[in-house]
């Protein structure tokens, strides 16, 4: 395994995982616009991962689409492929590689927080294990997700009159907030920017419950007073969002941890919900997984391979380009 | 210290002002006593904490944490306080213990010896959770800064027990933290705590600006004129050894003046305006401002820029509250009080003799004192009451000035306006090396309707050539006519000058962006 100007090449399979451009043989860990790029000719995923890339991408999801599920193993080349789930979002997976012997598990973006919208991630015992590594600091460490939409309800009930709007991403965080809300007794209807509906939709086609959604776009401006509104993050600070009425400004983030962060962005309530593994996540899963030798494909990686190092683990950086912060 | 740590959090946060005092208004409602009182002394800073220095917190979370790991996050975070929130390694065994309340961090640390105070300090955050650590934290090395000034705590405090501010305010100088028996009146359990004030704050009597209407229906006689000078409204308190200065919000600000608290040996309550005075002359608002917003002054700076006060009104003399006399008995008292003590650095505000209103209206005109904004009115029989009563007392400024100038810049404004380039910054031509070029020469926030706001927006929008951030700079061709109280030197700003109150007067559509005025035209508004 190697990495080229593409992404990571997988010389003995004679396929790239999560390629930056088109290439002839793809494996696409999950949706994400930064790993689901379009154009290639065959593209290898799960099929909720397909089922988003043919609705984000069109006929640019790959000429030729193979679906695979968790567990089940396949020839490619010279190497066994399996994907494994990674809870980062639906159809999420790590790529298990088999080859000579040995085995490399590619984690993808990754988490191990329960997230009702996903399966689980799985820990993978392996040689080595390519990570990433989003929120790669010690004080990135994420807290309880129901305290977190506890603060938006509490915040509803001061500010009864005033609209809330929620920045979130469309694939993944959106839907995980939703089923968080639901699960803290949250049951009146949630409007919708009209970019968060499609998706929405295909979550619900893989039997995943989010309760009542209402376009926000069409909604009488009195309808939205008071009410719980979820937005793309660019559409909470712009045009879009005159239709509210005096909104509090959320964001669901886990860079909304750190408090310049959230502030740069002009956020009134931040909320520390993260699709990522954090730090403590970070260090289990290296201890969970075993492997005596760990890559880190992209984030903060010097404290993690200065971590690894310190653990008696082989580490290095890879320094991927291309990987943005996308559902973070 | 979760619900406080949540507060903290809540308030850093809020842009507005209504917000945050919403939210006080939510936690005094929800918390029981003592816990409250604590906060609301930590918030108002009457409670400062002071027993750790960075040092002592940046070693605890060294003992704990690798130091390559801590200075890669401190460079991320940017704050020693959040970073060492963050990044503290919990203790599992630990987690299970009950985590301190804000009473019991509080009580604790001020019976505790110094030396032992980094030992409770480390005990506690391996059972707080990240944003009460960061609470904590701040707490106890003295620096909250949540934005909550003593007076909007006030306020929050009078809307959720639904009295009048000046209520609070005069019986605030007696009590002491948690403030028990302030919340039990606040929720009807109680009476009002009594106003045995001493060196407190009694809350100012404000005037209403006077309309052009409402002079048919004033008689001159019943009014005394004074000069409305363009400082700082302050109170002075000299009772029983305590000296102090509030600003008209009620904030105290004496440890910043000591060069007007040093000549304070008296007994009374006095209300004038703070100036800075050299050889005899008022200096303009700018070398105040020099002074605010400053909570300890250096010896340069009392040299450079000596405080003066330039006495309205007397409210109390000795032990005697003189508050419902009328004004023209106030006066005479305050005339000899002052012809008596004759206090160093300070004047009398004179009285000025008027005939009519038509005398009144001339003098107005003919003042072109840069010291002066404007004229007051008050009425000879007015008692001295808190807040800003309807008739006694009114301020007529100076007309404004006004000059045509360029858009430059527009920057997004905060809560409604989050989604509109509302604050806009405006220049005027002059000769650059080439040709004529803008320099910018203030910035306005107000002065427009909603509706206008939404056509400047749109113009912003499409007009824009370069981005920076949340700030647009935009094509020379709006022309504002502004309007603004003053104008003074500066060397602060590139053009040499700065506005007092610019606001946006009318949006000339209509002309064209060359027409507009240039630098020299500002530069003979300056007065002083």
């Amino acid at each position: 395994m190697r990495v080229c100007p593409e992404g990571l090449f997988v010389e003995p399979g004679g396929f790239f995982i999560d390629p930056v451009r088109a290439v002839e043989r793809a494996v696409v860990t999950h949706g994400h616009s930064d790993h689901a790029r379009p154009g290639h000719r065959h593209v290898l995923a799960t099929e909720g991962t397909l089922a988003i890339m043919r609705q984000r991408l069109g006929e640019g999801a790959g000429q030729a689409q193979q679906a695979l599920g968790y567990g089940e193993a396949i020839r490619i080349g010279d190497t066994t492929v399996r994907l494994a789930p990674a809870g980062h979002v639906l159809g999420s997976a790590q790529v298990v590689v088999e080859h000579g012997g040995s085995r490399v598990v590619v984690s993808g973006d990754y988490k191990r927080a329960f997230d009702r919208t996903c399966t689980p991630f799985e820990p993978v015992p392996c040689d080595v294990f390519v990570t990433e590594a989003t929120f790669g600091l010690p004080v990135f460490r994420h807290p309880p997700d129901l305290g977190e939409v506890e603060k938006l309800l509490h915040s509803m009930a001061v500010f009864p009159e005033r609209s809330h709007v929620v920045g979130v991403y469309a694939l993944g965080k959106c839907q995980r907030l939703i089923t968080l809300l639901r699960a803290a007794g949250y049951d009146r209807p949630i409007y919708l920017h009209g970019a968060l509906t499609p998706i929405c939709d295909l979550y619900r086609g893989f039997g995943v419950e989010l309760g009542e959604l209402r376009p926000a776009t069409v909604a009488a401006k009195e309808e939205l007073k008071g009410a719980l509104v979820l937005a793309p993050p660019g559409a909470t600070a712009d045009r879009w969002a005159r239709r509210l009425s005096d909104p509090v400004v959320a964001m669901a983030s886990g860079w909304m941890r750190v408090r310049q962060r959230a502030r740069q962005r002009g956020v009134e309530l931040p909320l520390v919900i993260s699709d990522h593994a954090d730090w403590d996540e970070l260090c289990r899963t290296l201890d969970d997984v075993g492997a005596p030798e760990v890559w880190v494909t992209h984030g903060r990686e010097e404290a993690l391979v200065h971590h690894a190092r310190s653990r008696g683990i082989r580490a290095r950086a890879l320094a991927l380009v291309g990987f943005e912060e996308e559902g973070a | 210290m979760k619900r406080f740590a949540d507060l903290i959090d809540a308030l850093v946060f809020m842009p507005s002002r209504n917000g945050k005092i919403r939210l006080l208004g939510d936690y005094f409602a929800h918390v029981p006593d003592p816990e409250r009182g604590w906060a609301l002394a930590a918030l108002t800073e009457t409670l400062v904490f002071r027993e750790a220095k960075p040092a002592a917190v940046r070693q605890l979370v060294l003992n704990r944490v690798d130091p390559e790991l801590f200075g890669w996050s401190y460079d991320y975070v940017g704050d020693l306080g959040e970073t060492v929130a963050l990044i503290w390694p919990e203790r599992p065994a630990l987690a299970n213990s009950l985590p301190p309340t804000l009473t019991e961090v509080v009580e604790t640390l001020r019976a505790a010896k110094r030396s032992a105070v980094m030992e409770l300090v480390e005990g506690w955050m391996d059972s707080l959770d990240a944003s009460s650590r960061f609470a904590l934290l701040k707490l106890i090395t003295g620096s909250l800064r949540v934005g909550v000034s003593a007076r909007l705590a006030k306020t929050a405090l009078a809307a959720w027990g639904r009295v009048d501010v000046n209520a609070i305010e005069e019986c605030w100088h007696g009590l002491t933290p948690p403030y028990e028996p302030l919340f039990a009146w606040l929720e009807g359990r109680a009476e009002a705590p009594s106003s045995a004030q001493g060196a407190g704050f009694r809350p100012l009597m404000l005037a209403n600006p006077l309309e052009e209407e409402d002079m048919a229906g004033l008689n001159p006689a019943d009014y005394r004129a004074e000069w409305k000078w363009d400082g700082i409204r302050v109170q002075l308190v000299a009772r029983g050894g305590e000296r102090r200065l509030y600003s008209r919000t009620g904030d105290d600000v004496s440890p910043a003046f000591p060069d007007v608290t040093d000549h304070m040996a008296f007994e009374a309550v006095l209300d004038g305006e703070l100036l800075v005075v050299r050889d005899g002359a008022v200096a303009p608002f700018n070398d105040l401002q020099q002074r605010l917003n400053r909570k300890t002054v250096t010896a340069r700076m009392l040299q450079e820029y000596p405080a003066f006060v330039r006495l309205y009104d007397i409210l109390v003399e000795g032990g005697e509250d003189l508050r419902g006399l009328g004004f023209t008995e106030r006066r005479e008292r305050l005339e000899r009080w002052y012809a008596e003590v004759r206090p160093r650095r300070m004047d009398l505000s004179p009285l000025i003799s008027f005939a009519g209103w038509d005398e009144l209206k001339a003098l107005r005109a003919g003042a072109r004192e840069a010291a002066i904004e404007g004229l007051m009115l008050k009425r000879r029989d007015s008692a001295y009451v808190a807040g800003r009563p309807k008739g006694p007392w009114f301020k007529w400024k100076r007309g404004a000035l006004t000059l045509d100038t360029v858009l430059m810049y527009a920057q997004r404004g905060h809560g409604k306006r989050s989604s509109f380039y509302s604050d806009f910054t405006f220049g005027v031509w002059r000769d650059g090396a080439a040709g004529e070029e803008l320099v910018p020469v203030g910035k306005a926030y107000f002065g427009f309707t909603d509706a206008e706001l939404v056509e400047l927006d749109r113009w912003v929008r499409n007009h824009t050539v370069r981005r920076y951030g949340p700030v647009r700079e935009v094509a020379p061709g709006l022309v504002l006519e502004v309007a603004f109280d003053s104008v003074h030197r500066s060397t602060r700003h590139k053009s040499g000058l700065a506005m007092r109150f610019p606001r946006v007067h009318r949006i000339r559509w209509d002309k064209p962006a060359p027409e507009a005025d240039r630098l020299p035209t500002l530069e003979r508004m300056v007065v002083g």
